[in-house]
């Protein structure tokens, strides 16, 4: 997480979330280049792909969770979160949290001094979040890397000690750095490429 | 001691049958007499012949196939009843025992009272039994197979001496030889000019002769015993309470890993037995991450199961046992090793596996195929080790999903497309990477054929990884990029 640029680092002993469609990719880049306990619940038949997070982190250093539904699932977050050994641990929810979970999920979080991230459904946030994020990936005009584009569209909208903010990010997996890019249109020498 | 009839004895134990019995064994497609008991070998059977011939000299024959796993388990089980009478016991064969009785017949007082006190013994038991006691080992084997009896200390040559030379054991080529000889006891054989024996039989014969008469030594090496791990506490009162129960798994634990490490072995699986007043013994199985003997690092992960059981009206035994093994040598403590890495990670797995399962805690291996699902391997991390390598020569997609077919023609990807009900139009495709079925596999989801992998890049900002198949025209959804 110490390669990330400030407004993107997620603060430790929290729990954030992430929405949107590229709620993924944010998780992989957040995790960065730690040890991840990654919690899914085994009847979905979408599967991570450990080649297409490479990029972003190594596989190696990825643990799955399958767990039976939601409460086994918040169950082993809780465990994890508390415990410390691994210090990013991320969550598939299916449902929304209520406050009690979400506050429970918090003081694991800060008991371990780990940093936990829900990747929600869209508009399916708790209020004991800490920050929430959209991503949503966007199209890049510029011809530069046809075929290996991560622009991306990074939006807070929750933050509880901050302010919200948007930015255009783009990843760089040669350097595994993520850089800040304008926005599309307001490049110089793209004004008439409609955003 | 040796137990002449041991297998069919042992069958014979659990269901007695009042008539003639025969264990068979299947050979090369035949089936052979195994072992008998001693009213069939009345009757004219030996062992070794065929079954069908054994049919037709007694029709009345009960049989019932061989189980030689079983016997040898028996036999086991006989050497360490056998080590009541001395501790150098070991096996002799699959049918006998070598005891080494120097300096505990006292305690029987005497040889002759202790060999009645095990014939006593094995026929309460249900089994035959042959004695033979002399100051070698080859004569006592000798004197058990051919004439029971007790060879006087120094008299072994004159007790052997009107034996049959087979009780030397030696093979039958050597024993046929001896008799076209006209040597057929041991006595003659004792007469007889050793070197011409040695040039014409071989030095076998006699090392044997040595052995038996105790010019050549023969050591009997008992076998170790396995180690057990296994401890119990029992206690004075019955207990109910959490503490109680971690207190007292403290110490079992203890005992145990002293035992683990003193054998350089982890334990894999425990199983905690609670044993109840009124007779319920609930347990507690405890699978671990990884192999481990650290009692401080154990106890804490008894501490889920532990809570969850019903004490009743109180506990009053416990017992911890080891289940599964695993060899775990002692290491070096380096100063380079992290102090809380990896064991703390394996704490935490076996924490959760308590909850959800231990093999539902997975990591990724590489594996080698250009197919999309098999490009990984899921192994539980319990039972795996983290691998490196992994490399794609294309960018490969974040996600993946069973295809969802979309409408489109043609071996371009189409302009405008629905996908899970959101209209995308293409904005760029690259492609395509053409991708064939591993035909040495059998895969239900590759009976389409060939497959032209595209990227492509939407208007609305998604990136997916679609498919076309040429041979079965049609354009699928497989995966999400980043």
């Amino acid at each position: 997480m110490s390669s990330l640029p400030d407004p993107f680092q997620l603060r430790r002993s929290r729990v954030h979330e992430a929405c949107g469609p590229g709620a993924t990719t944010f998780a992989a880049i957040a995790a960065g280049a730690q040890d991840v306990l990654w919690i899914r619940e085994s009847w979905q038949t979408e599967s991570l792909n450990p080649l297409g997070l490479a990029p972003f982190l190594d596989p190696s250093r990825l643990l799955l969770a399958q767990t039976r539904d939601q409460t086994d699932s918040l169950a082993v977050a809780e465990e994890a979160l508390k415990d410390g050994a691994i210090p990013v641990v991320v969550i598939e929810c299916t449902r929304a949290l209520d406050l009690r979970e979400g506050r429970r999920l918090q003081l694991a979080a800060k008991a371990g001094n780990t940093t936990g991230l829900c990747l929600i459904p869209e508009g399916m946030g708790s209020n004991a979040a800490e920050t929430r994020w959209r991503a949503s990936p966007v199209l890049d005009p510029s011809e530069s890397a046809p075929g290996d584009s991560t622009l991306m569209h990074w939006e807070i909208i929750k933050n509880k000690s901050g302010t919200n903010g948007a930015w255009h990010v783009r990843w760089d997996a040669a350097s595994r750095r993520l850089h800040v890019v304008s926005p599309v249109g307001q490049r110089p020498g793209s004004q008439n490429v409609p955003g | 001691m040796w137990f002449p009839r041991l297998a069919s004895d042992r069958a014979l134990r659990t269901c007695p049958v009042d008539a003639p019995f025969a264990l068979t064994l299947r050979q090369s497609n035949t089936e052979w007499v195994h072992c008998l008991n001693a009213r069939a070998e009345r009757q004219g059977l030996h062992r070794g012949m065929r079954m069908a011939d054994a049919r037709v000299f007694c029709p009345d024959l009960v049989s019932r196939p061989a189980r030689p796993d079983l016997d040898a388990r028996f036999l086991a089980a006989l050497r360490r009843w056998a080590t009541r009478y001395c501790p150098w016991v070991a096996c002799e064969g699959e049918d006998g025992l070598v005891l080494d009785v120097t300096g505990s017949t006292h305690l029987w007082d005497g040889e002759a009272a202790m060999l009645s006190e095990m014939r006593m013994r094995a026929t309460r038991a249900g089994l035959s039994l042959r004695l033979g006691l002399a100051d070698t080992r080859g004569a006592a084997w000798a004197l058990a197979h051919h004439g029971e009896g007790i060879a006087p200390p120094g008299a072994a040559q004159e007790a052997l001496a009107a034996l049959p030379v087979a009780a030397l054991r030696l093979g039958s080529e050597t024993v046929t030889a001896l008799q076209r000889l006209g040597l057929r006891t041991v006595g003659d054989l004792c007469t007889t000019p050793r070197a011409p024996l040695a040039r014409r039989l071989g030095p076998d014969l006699l090392m044997r002769l040595d052995q038996a008469l105790g010019r050549q030594p023969e050591s009997i090496s008992p076998e170790r015993e396995p180690p057990h791990y296994g401890v119990r506490l029992t206690f004075p009162e019955p207990i109910g309470l959490v503490d109680d129960v971690m207190g007292a798994t403290a110490r079992l634990l203890e005992a145990l890993c002293a035992k683990l490490k003193a054998n350089e072995a982890g334990a894999r699986t425990l199983v905690l037995t609670l044993r109840r007043v009124d007779q319920g013994s609930p347990h507690v199985e405890l699978r671990l991450a990884a192999a481990m003997r650290d009692p401080a690092r154990i106890l804490p992960l008894f501490e889920r199961g532990v809570s969850e059981v019903d004490a009743g009206f109180g506990i009053d035994q416990m017992r911890l046992e080891a289940k599964l093994v695993e060899s775990l040598p002692v290491q070096q403590i380096s100063a380079s090793a992290a102090p809380s890495g990896p064991d703390r990670q394996q704490d935490l797995v076996t924490r959760i596996g308590t909850r959800i399962g231990l093999e539902n805690i997975q990591r990724f291996l590489p594996a080698d195929s250009h197919i999309p699902e098999r490009s990984f391997l899921i192994a539980p991390a319990a039972w795996s080790a983290p691998e490196s390598g992994w490399f794609s020569p294309r960018p490969r997609p974040l996600r993946l999903f069973p295809p969802e077919p979309i409408a489109g023609t043609g071996n371009r990807p189409p302009r405008s497309f629905r996908w899970r009900r959101m209209p995308l139009s293409t904005a760029r495709a690259t492609g395509p990477e053409r991708i064939a079925p591993e035909w040495w596999l059998e895969d239900d989801n590759w009976r389409s054929g060939l497959r032209d992998y595209w990227h492509v890049e939407t208007r609305q900002g998604r990136r997916l990884w679609l498919f076309y198949t040429p041979q079965n025209p049609g354009w699928f959804v497989q995966g999400e990029f980043a």
